[in-house]
């Protein structure tokens, strides 16, 4: 069992890993926890590199520059073309309620973070820690090895209490509301705050698009149930501004 | 014990405060829901070296570091038994903080049915709205990251 906490884009970042195998011998273990403490370090230098080259609050980092008009999308990593991409993607899955211009200034911090743990997810299964979590600023990863995680959801107005458990493995988990930050997800379409929700948690298969889509839907208000019911994979708990919650047919709540 | 509610909700600042928390109140942007703003902060966190205890039974507990919001110190603790969380204690809230806790009992009543405490869901992770560096230092997450659990 490996447990990291890392400081990283303005905020934490919370890996456990477990064993692979529980009856291994002493040796076999010794080496597993060898392998995944490098994939952790591995893990955790890529947030890092991702940090400088997303970050809107480093002027010199490569979106910085890119929304200043400063270099081309030839002159930046090649990340950037792809996180730019998804965005696209997001958008059009969304109805526009995925912006990259939220506030009106090139920004893809609402997807990057979520792609960013997915990867960083992805490196860990690949170096055989399969059986894992990964939670950044309370968007989590779960990995594809079996084992019964319980995911608690923060209760957007009762700090230290939970509305509700998630179990499962394989699957991502992202829970967008203003109880952290205050009101600061804008309804694209208004400009104006978003209101309706207090918080809404969704869950799909990878974190890049459910927590592009978390943001999108508080964005969306309680319009966001119907939507999420139409999309596939996707599932949806929400808790309203009056004090209500709802969810969606197949949310794999306890 | 309602009639004890009762009575701090209907202080002025009560009522203005349970007022603004109507969705229809909330005035723009710039005008956060009261039952949310507990919850922020606008100082940078003291931290304080943590301390972990063996009780009886196996059973331990650790302490958060104490985070300085704009309301006054709060500090949390977590007792850990059998590698799970037995028991979520509050060791400081400022009292405007447990003003605000009481009308928002008043105000989401649902809600409050519907809540869980991290005690009995035993739980490996939590899922909430993105915090900062200095919003993790008072985090549910924060404590299962300190107990190793």
């Amino acid at each position: 069992m490996t447990r990291h906490v890392e400081h990283a884009m303005g905020t934490v970042f919370s890996f456990d890993v477990r064993d692979a195998d529980p009856d291994a011998t002493a040796s076999t273990t010794a080496r597993a926890d060898d392998a995944t403490a490098g994939a952790v370090a591995r893990a955790v230098a890529w947030l890092h590199h991702v940090d400088a080259v997303f970050s809107t609050y480093r002027p010199d980092s490569a979106i910085s520059r890119l929304g200043r008009g400063e270099i081309e999308l030839s002159g930046c990593p090649p990340e950037v073309a792809q996180v730019l991409s998804l965005c696209a993607q997001a958008e059009h899955d969304t109805n526009g309620y995925f912006t990259i211009y939220p506030g009106g200034r090139l920004d893809p911090s609402g997807l990057v973070k979520g792609w960013a743990i997915e990867e960083a997810s992805r490196i860990l299964s690949e170096a055989g820690a399969r059986r894992h979590c990964v939670n950044g600023g309370g968007d989590i990863q779960l990995g594809p090895g079996p084992s019964p995680w319980r995911i608690g959801i923060a209760h957007p107005a009762r700090p230290g209490a939970l509305c509700t458990v998630v179990t499962g493995h394989d699957l991502a988990i992202a829970t967008s509301g203003s109880a952290e930050r205050g009101p600061h997800i804008l309804d694209p379409h208004t400009g104006r705050a978003a209101d309706a929700l207090l918080s809404i948690t969704l869950v799909g298969p990878r974190l890049t698009a459910v927590d592009a889509f978390a943001t999108a839907a508080f964005a969306m208000g309680d319009a966001a149930r119907d939507w999420v019911e139409e999309t596939s994979g996707l599932e949806a708990f929400a808790v309203t501004a009056s004090g209500d919650t709802w969810r969606t047919r197949g949310f794999p709540a306890l | 014990m309602r009639r004890a509610l009762l009575a701090v909700v209907a202080t002025a600042i009560g009522l203005a405060l349970l007022l603004s928390f109507k969705p229809h109140d909330v005035t723009g942007a710039t005008q956060p829901p009261a039952a949310l703003a507990q919850t922020q902060t606008s100082a940078t966190p003291a931290p304080t070296s943590s301390t972990s205890s063996e009780g009886s039974a196996g059973a331990r507990t650790v302490d958060g570091d104490v985070a300085d919001t704009r309301w006054g110190p709060v500090q949390v603790r977590i007792s850990v038994s059998g590698g799970k969380i037995s028991d979520v204690q509050v060791l400081q809230a400022p009292n405007e903080n447990r003003r605000d806790v009481e009308i928002n009992d008043r105000a989401l009543p649902v809600l409050q049915e519907e809540a869980l405490s991290a005690q009995s869901a035993q739980i490996d992770s939590v899922s909430g709205a993105t915090y900062t560096s200095d919003g993790y230092t008072r985090s549910l997450q924060s404590a299962i990251d300190r107990a190793g659990l």
